[in-house]
């Protein structure tokens, strides 16, 4: 690996984008599992809902700050390393993320504050509401930011003049084949990623026999929502995977290990792809089921990297990881969630505590899921920035020197190390508080205000 | 060089970040300059009055710069490119002082080794204000560009003027912020406040008699269009009759008046910058005309966020700060 400008902004952007996709993938989830929690108390006026709505939006309140300030260091990220690809996508990217700040951020702004500090001032309808503007909201930042990434990962309705990228069909670029189903794919990986930690933490209420109605809250909902959940993120992630068949054939050979063009392919279960020799060592594979996997049919012709130039293949060994990676993450979550179904509707669920363990022990599952995903769509798409039009090479800034990079990624390493830990310290000690923990926490969050 | 006339389109987006721009300067600038004279306050309930005093609004005047940022990028890429390329060290800088008065805020009160949270939002406040500063200063003497990207050095930030100017709005803000808390508190922590403004005002005012030299030697060296503009010399002298209202209104203890001039400095100290560098958006490389988007783009975005989020989130600003009008009383937490 050359350590050049190019591959040191390439670490510093995969390091920023994956401590900030951690915040996202929890808030959206979080939003959306308040809003639904205080429906269900609107609804039925159950005083627990209340109480384990109140535990959760301490939490939200600190993944929501953290989140939205890495989210603009991404922003900034774009034209500091990367002018060249914002001078010339500038008039696609620019009104894309434009959008997300002009409508996600004036949803939850305006909400969040509600949501905080506003439960005895408005009414309970209006509070709701607010609820779920501030869910709304984080769906539409979502929404923007996919719809920018997949017009990158698979670029159509604009042409190019003199180098930039001028936009003809704004409604094929936000509407495209490719969004559709990598929107819903990110939402659903935050409504699971949300759904293990809710379930993981009514477990560890369980394990240490403290606030067992709660918990049994967080347990039964949490992994009631895995259960439905998980499978439909199966089914979306197959339709993510066509889209990558179709779009950018040299990712999924490099997802799926496949040096050489084959009919019909056989399926790499399990491997390590070594470049230099282009084969599969300790490969356990399968004839055959390449080709219905990916194409429907068991002899299907299905292309391998042999067929792109080599300067225009993405590496191999880690879209190759990660995605396996994902999709065991995936199947874990539809374990634990069906399992617990089972052993809930068998009425043993608060005695299993093997069960409560493993629930417990699989909290992180959702964010590997989420940042394996990010990993494979993004390193499977290289050399390109925007796929088949402008290399990541030629992206960068060109004032741009080896020594500034490698000072601001250190710079990062050192400022995301002491915020981070920290925040994650402050989380875990309202998670250990528990339920009954310091409610004036949350206010003195908006400033010193309640002193 | 093109002598094109910016389309309609382009000048709507070019009003849109200058007012935005502006609005932010002015709503920031005074929670800017209440974090950086939080670092000279040893006691604690001081302190926390003062954060009292921001808490409602901070989050919602650092919206401005958002807006500022995400309008660039979309009606302007270029200069998005060039600017945040020239400025790479003192952006990282900003965004550093961001991070930390953003989880400040959220991380106040959750414990931790004593007032750490104080003092990162503190010096956070004074490294983005100071960064602002001198990035304004540092492109009047013009920026280094080909084919619409930076070409200079990583340090040009650095020079004398740059510097003036970021000292010059630390103060800056920091009698903003006096001002504020005068407008918005009573008690010690007015009197605190008043204590300070002449001191401010007039550290403000010898700042802006230095940049003011070192901006007409820079702009005369680059053979700048604003050189010429002898016109614009009135928006320094409505800047020092500002600061001397601000004493004014400091001697006769009117609470609203010092802030009111202090809005009124900050304003014409941020119309020199268009009156100056007018057409150019880089001095002296890219015009208005030369950095737009295609109409294609600059419509788009008109249509939903120029004509239907923008006056919401205008509307938004104003009920914030006529729900928290008046003095600040602690009890509004509650």
């Amino acid at each position: 690996m050359h350590f050049d400008v190019v591959m040191l902004s390439r670490i510093q952007f995969a390091f920023v984008v994956s401590f900030h996709i951690i915040f996202p993938s929890f808030t959206i989830g979080l939003a959306a599992w308040l809003a639904t929690i205080e429906g269900m108390r609107f609804i039925t006026g159950n005083p627990i809902y209340r109480r384990v709505f109140d535990f959760w939006l301490r939490v939200f309140a600190l993944c929501f700050g953290m989140g939205v300030v890495t989210g603009i260091v991404m922003a900034f990220q774009f034209g500091t390393n990367w002018s060249v690809l914002s001078e010339r996508t500038g008039p696609i990217q620019g009104p894309l993320l434009g959008y997300e700040a002009f409508t996600a951020f004036l949803l939850e702004a305006t909400f969040f504050g509600v949501m905080l500090v506003g439960r005895n001032r408005v009414s309970p309808g209006f509070y709701l509401f607010a609820c779920c503007m501030v869910s709304l909201g984080t769906m539409f930042s979502s929404f923007w930011i996919l719809c920018n990434n997949s017009w990158m990962q698979a670029p159509l309705g604009h042409s190019v003049v003199d180098g930039r990228f001028i936009p003809d069909n704004w409604w094929a670029i936000v509407t495209g084949p490719v969004v559709r189903v990598r929107w819903p794919h990110m939402l659903f990986a935050a409504f699971c990623t949300t759904a293990m930690c809710v379930a993981a933490t009514g477990a560890w209420y369980r394990l240490k026999d403290q606030w067992a109605a709660e918990a049994d809250v967080m347990l039964h909902w949490g992994l009631g929502l895995l259960a439905v959940l998980v499978p439909m993120q199966l089914a979306i992630g197959h339709l993510t995977g066509d889209y990558v068949h179709r779009y950018q054939p040299a990712k999924f050979a490099a997802i799926e290990a496949r040096w050489e063009t084959q009919k019909p392919a056989s399926e790499v279960l399990i491997g390590w792809p070594d470049e230099k020799t282009q084969t599969n060592l300790y490969a356990l594979s399968i004839p055959k089921l390449g080709s219905y996997i990916a194409s429907g049919n068991w002899d299907a012709r299905e292309t391998g990297l042999d067929a792109f130039p080599p300067a225009d293949r993405p590496p191999v060994l880690l879209p190759f990881l990660t995605f396996r990676v994902m999709v065991g993450a995936g199947l874990l979550m539809l374990a634990v969630g069906w399992l617990g179904v089972l052993l809930a509707l068998l009425g043993r669920l608060a005695k299993s505590r093997w069960f409560l363990w493993t629930t417990f022990l699989s909290f992180p599952t959702g964010f590997v899921a989420v940042i394996c995903g990010w990993v494979t769509a993004e390193v499977g798409r290289q050399p390109w920035v925007v796929y088949g039009l402008l290399r990541t090479s030629e992206a960068v800034t060109p004032s741009l020197t080896g020594s500034e990079v490698v000072f601001s990624l250190l710079a990062y390493i050192v400022v995301y190390a002491v915020v981070y830990s920290f925040g994650a310290l402050y989380i875990l000690k309202l998670l250990r508080g528990g339920i009954e923990g310091p409610g004036e926490v949350l206010l003195s969050s908006m400033g010193g205000l309640t002193r | 060089m093109t002598a094109a006339e910016p389309s309609a389109l382009a000048l709507f987006w070019v009003g849109v970040i200058f007012l935005s721009l502006l609005v932010y300067v002015v709503l920031d600038g005074f929670d800017l300059g209440v974090g950086i004279l939080s670092t000279t306050v040893r006691d604690p309930e001081l302190r926390d009055e003062m954060m009292g005093a921001i808490a409602p609004f901070w989050d919602g005047n650092e919206t401005w710069l958002v807006v500022v940022g995400a309008s660039l990028f979309a009606a302007f890429p270029a200069v998005y490119a060039v600017f945040l390329g020239a400025f790479y060290l003192p952006v990282l800088l900003l965004l550093f002082g961001l991070i930390f008065r953003g989880v400040a805020f959220a991380f106040r009160g959750h414990g931790g080794p004593e007032r750490l949270w104080d003092w990162g939002f503190g010096i956070g406040s004074i490294v983005v204000a100071f960064v602002q500063g001198a990035a304004v200063g540092a492109i009047i003497g013009g920026v280094h560009v080909e084919n619409h990207q930076y070409v200079g050095g990583a340090f040009e930030w650095l020079r004398p003027l740059p510097v003036t100017c970021g000292l010059g709005l630390v103060v800056g803000d920091a009698l903003l912020g006096a001002c504020w808390l005068v407008l918005k508190s009573d008690g010690s922590l007015r009197d605190w406040a008043y204590r300070r403004l002449n001191l401010l005002a007039g550290v403000t005012a010898a700042l802006l008699a230095v940049a003011g030299v070192g901006a007409l030697i820079e702009l005369t060296a680059a053979g700048a269009p604003g050189a010429g503009r002898q016109w614009a010399i009135v928006f320094p002298i409505i800047c020092w009759l500002a600061l001397l209202g601000v004493m004014r209104g400091a001697r006769i203890r009117n609470d609203a008046t010092p802030f009111k001039m202090a809005v009124l400095f900050m304003i014409s100290a941020f119309l020199t910058l268009p009156a100056i560098m007018w057409p150019y958006l880089i001095p002296y490389r890219l015009t208005v005309a030369d950095a737009a988007s295609p109409d294609a783009s600059l419509s788009f975005l008109f249509w939903g966020a120029g004509l239907v989020a923008l006056p919401i989130v205008g509307v938004y600003t104003g009920l914030v700060y006529w729900t928290f009008r008046g003095k600040l009383k602690r009890a509004y937490a509650h």
